[in-house]
Order: structure tokens, then sequence, then C-alpha cells
């Protein structure tokens, strides 16, 4: 398949960038908002054509389980979910971070907490960037913003994951994954041969070899000294991920006197608040983080000499604001914005809450 | 090395060694517990198949979660209860492999029920095999699905009750009645009988995977000295009067 350019939904263009990558394995599980990722994959039928086997699971659990054995065969796999179905995968990517496999994690974000709605919501950021399993371990994070960025990412995250034997998530939410747009499908990559894999993941199981060891896909280690070795192994991995891999996008920040700073759905209604704002007078920038883990904090401080004040939006009761405060050491005034329970603000609304930064 | 030049190592008068795959690691299985054949007898059957390069084993959460210690092949630790599930993609991305998994009772029949029902119920073309000795072992002897009517455990220290815990869990019967499964089966290894006719049906568990006939479950009704406060002769002893008349031995399904 040669590049595309398709209208579609958010969750499709997931479904269908997948494919595209070479996407070895998906297993996932329904839940609203996101069903269509799967619904797609099983019309597509990518078994007969990329070889990539689809499989609906019998839970969430066993899916983020499913995807444990085949990332620890070196394979290209992914799941998706929303909210509730993210909480249950939680043990399953503690244990994917603790034996350092790659792999896909989609969470379509839906209100909570508990069953909550399947309204759009962004209060999954502290589960997704602070760890929501057990352990210290850290989720590379990215955040799209627009449907060619669902697209997008799917390509980004697995390259990140696989760079660092890391599990990587896209926290995406409703409206991200339900509304339609122009989306750029990449032109069709082949899936890995097991030679390449085995060339390349030299850790992977894939039946031990006379020239290697066995290769061990573990967790486990009751030694503490040895556990402690790995984890410092896991933080010196995390601290070079901040170092290399943090992405953001900045809107009208150089004259900027206050900043909105957004992610997903949120930047896109802020981004038309900052419009709105400017037509007032009011020299406002949008400073997007695309990767919420690792987090913009440098380049969010070296604002912080230069403006007035920080507006956060986010379809929660002030999660990354926390981020923000910190990245900016308190040094100018950051004010939350958020609506709960599945409510999208509008740019009105945000323009009104800037105004307060006065 | 003269020693090697007695007669009794010479090839041709070799009538027993102990299996290729199998390593040097010294074992943490208490004496007299069933583990350890059953794990000889998986790295014979492996060997004996040429299927060293090919096979990926799924270790569990419980006594057995350090089987990637002591045979040679690579192995997947998986997370308490969801080897089957580990197992179903190791499988379906790779159909040319041998794959199965190693769970206890407590691993396969109380956390991870759902993944393996509906493991066997799509006919996932893997083999499981099953340690039933009615306790949690790892743990310190707590009362598993298994437990026995009236059998104490730390968990139920005056027995197990119907009342408050219910029935001993027979979940090989339940996989038996699954269209997936093409093999479910209840050995033992308490006696060279039993041992060789164990081998044998693991063989054909490992070739149906193989065959793509379904799933195979191979089901140990096993002794627990040190979970059952016996010595090894008497867990075996026990284990014949108490256990074998809820998990009698044979096959349930062999199709």
């Amino acid at each position: 398949m040669a590049e595309e350019v398709k209208l579609m939904k958010g969750n499709e263009a997931i479904a269908h960038a997948a494919i595209r990558y070479g996407t070895d394995g998906y297993f996932g599980y329904p839940i609203t908002p996101q069903s269509e990722i799967m619904e797609t994959l099983m019309d597509e039928k990518p078994w007969e054509t990329t070889g990539m086997v689809v499989l609906q699971a019998e839970s969430e659990i066993a899916a983020i389980n499913m995807l444990y054995g085949g990332a620890a065969c070196g394979k290209r796999v992914m799941t998706s979910s929303s909210s509730p179905g993210i909480s249950l995968k939680q043990e399953g990517i503690s244990y994917m971070a603790g034996a350092e496999l790659p792999a896909l994690i989609v969470n379509v974000m839906r209100g909570g907490p508990g069953l909550g709605t399947i309204q759009p919501s962004q209060a999954d950021y502290f589960q997704a960037v602070k760890g929501g399993g057990h352990g210290d371990y850290r989720l590379i994070t990215l955040a799209p913003a627009s449907v060619q960025e669902m697209a997008d990412h799917v390509a980004l995250a697995f390259d990140l994951a696989f760079k660092y034997n890391n599990p990587a998530m896209i926290l995406a939410d409703g409206v991200i994954g339900q509304m339609m747009e122009k989306v750029i499908l990449p032109e069709q990559r082949p899936r890995k041969t097991e030679e390449e894999i085995r060339r390349e993941q030299t850790w992977a199981t894939l039946g031990k070899t006379k020239d290697r060891k066995p290769n061990i896909i573990t967790s486990l280690e009751l030694d503490s000294s040895i556990m402690e070795h790995n984890n410092i192994r896991f933080q010196n991995k995390y601290k070079q991920i901040e170092e290399n891999e943090v992405i953001f996008e900045e809107l009208l920040c150089d004259d900027a006197e206050y900043l909105i700073v957004a992610f997903g759905s949120a930047a896109r209604i802020s981004q038309k608040a900052v419009e709105l704002a400017r037509e007032e007078g009011m020299k406002v920038g949008l400073f997007r983080p695309v990767t919420l883990w690792p987090f913009p904090k440098k380049r969010l401080k070296s604002y912080s000499e230069k403006i007035k004040g920080i507006l956060t939006v986010e379809l929660n009761a002030g999660q990354m604001v926390e981020d923000v405060r910190l990245a900016v050491e308190c040094k100018v005034p950051v004010n939350h914005y958020g609506r709960l329970g599945g409510i999208v603000p509008t740019p009105d609304e945000v323009v009104e809450e800037l105004m307060k930064l006065k | 090395m003269e020693t090697l030049e007695l007669d009794i190592v010479k090839q041709e008068n070799l009538i027993y060694e102990k299996p290729r795959l199998m390593n040097d690691n010294p074992m943490h299985y208490c004496p007299g517990c069933s583990h350890g054949v059953v794990h000889k007898l998986i790295a014979e059957v492996i060997d004996e198949m040429g299927m060293e390069e090919k096979t990926i084993g799924i270790a569990p959460v419980g006594c057995a979660v350090f089987a990637y210690n002591y045979l040679d092949i690579d192995w997947i630790e998986a997370a308490h209860g969801r080897a089957p599930a580990v197992a179903t993609a190791v499988k379906r991305l790779n159909p040319n492999k041998m794959v199965f998994t190693y769970q206890g009772d407590g691993d396969l029949a109380a956390i991870g029920t759902a993944e393996t029902i509906h493991a066997c119920n799509r006919g996932e073309n893997i083999v499981i095999v099953f340690i039933n000795n009615a306790i949690y072992g790892m743990t310190g002897g707590q009362m598993a699905p298994t437990t026995l009517l009236d059998m104490q455990t730390s968990t139920c220290p005056y027995g197990r009750k119907v009342e408050l815990n219910g029935y001993p869990l027979k979940i090989s019967d339940l996989l038996a009645l699954l269209d997936g499964t093409c093999l479910v089966t209840r050995q033992a290894v308490h006696t060279a009988t039993a041992v060789r006719r164990a081998k044998r049906t693991l063989r054909k568990a490992f070739e149906n995977s193989m065959a793509r006939k379904g799933t195979s479950v191979v089901e140990f009704v096993s002794n627990c000295p040190s979970g059952w406060k016996l010595t090894p002769e008497q867990a075996n002893q026990w284990m014949i009067k108490n256990m074998f008349p809820k998990y009698p031995l044979g096959d349930l399904k062999d199709i």
C-alpha cells in the first residue's frame, strides 16, 4: 500500500497506521470510546495481507498479558482500551516495564472514576505519567491532538519503545478517538522477519539456538542487591529518555506574555482560545506537550523569566498543572482550568479563564 | 579422567542419563516433590522430539516460578495466572514454535481460571502442564481451589469446610467439556509405571500442539511433603489415599 489521504476517525487511523507500520499483533477487548480500533482491524483482515495477528481477548487482563508474551518474542505488539480497561492492564504494564519489554498501549480516555462515563476525559494523566502500576517505572507517554497524530504516533511509540525496551502509551481521549479529520496514512512497511528480530532483539524468546544461552524474560529477582542494580539501570534509562526524547509544539509563543499549556483535545480547544484572546489584545501562546512523559520541563522553565502567567487547560481536575508548576518552579502564577466527568470546555470559557491571569 | 575408561560409562552400556536439557542449577524444590520428575519428563520429551530450538516455556507464579532456571530452553515468566494468555500470543505469533505453560493449582484454577478456560476454549495449540498438589506451596501452605474437604492448610487450619470455602475445583473435568481441548488427562509420577505412562502422555500432548489439534491439558496429581507436613513417602501414601479418589488418574478426553 502506498501513502494515502483519507477522511476518518482517530480510532480508525490508529488501526490503519498499525497495519501499515508492520505491527505483528493486536490484542484487545471492546470498550467505548475506542472499539473502532479492533473493529477496523477485523474489517481490514491484515492476517491476509501482512500476516498481522488480531485477537479479541477474554478481558483487558488477558489482552495485556498476550502483549507481554508477544513482546517477549521481540514482536511489534499493541493493545488498546479506555480508562477502566487501562486500570485493569496496570499490572501487566508494570511487568513489561520490569522485564524491559517494548509494546504499544493505546488509552482513549473517558471520564471516571469507576465506570464513569463514555464521554471524553483526560483524567488518566497521573496514571499514565506517574506509573499506574506498582514499582518505580516510567511509561513513555504520547498525547496526540489530531487524527493525523493518532496515525503518526503509532510509529513514534513503537520506535521509542524498541529504542529503549520500554512500553509506550498513546494517551488520547474520546474527542481525538471519535472525531473525523483528513489523515495521510503512511506507505506499508514490511513486518520484521524472524531473522531480523533475532539479530536486533537478541533477548527475544524465539527458541534457544546452539550459539547462545537460553533467553529468559522475567521481572523477578529475589536477590535484593541485584534488584537494586536492575532498578538503577531502569532509572538511568529513564534519564536518557528525559534527555533525548522530549517533544512539544509551540504556537505564537515568541511574543507571548501569557501561556496556555494543554495537551490532546484540550490543546485543540485552546488553539481557538489563543486566537480569540489575541483578537482582544492579550498576547497568549499555546505550549503543547506531545510527550507527557518525558515532560518538556526544561523548555517550560525557560519561559518562567519571560511571561506573566500560565493557564493549564485539561479535561480533569488539575493533573498536568502539577508538572507545569514544578517545571517553572512556581516563578510565575500557574492557574488551572478543567471540566470534569466528560464535559468538554468551549474556547470562550478558556478565554474567560485567561482574563483572570491579568 | 581414568574413570571415563570404566565400562559402565561406555556409550553402549548406558541405560539412563540426566536429560540433556536439564542443567546443573541446584533445584529449589523440596525433597520428594513431584515438580523435579515432571521437569525431567518435559526435558526428555522436548529433546526426543528434537524441538529444543523451537520450544518456549511459560513459567507461572508459585513453586514453579523458577522453572526457567532448570531447563535450557527459552522461557517467559508470566504474571500470576496469566500463562495461558501469554502462551496464546507466543503461539499465534510463532505458529511453528512449540509452546507450553507450566502451572500450579492456585495459578491455573484460582487467579488464572478465566485465562485457562478461554485459552482452552479457543483451542490454542499449546500444552498446559498442571501440577495439582491441593495447596499453595510457595507462599507457605495456604488453601488452594483444589484443597480437599477437611484438609488442613494454614488458611483453613480446622480443615476446608463447604459452607466457608465451597468444594474442591475439578478444573480438568471442566476443561474436558470445552470443544477447544483435544487431550485432557490426569497423571501422577509416584511410581515408575506412572512416570512412564506420564511421559508417553506428555509426548502426545506436545505432538498435538504441533499437529494443531487444539489445547492439551496434562494434570499431574502431585504431593507436597512440606505443605502437607509429611515425609515424601507418607505424602505419596496420603496422595494415593485421599487425592486419587477425588482426582482419579486417566484420560478425561483424548481425541
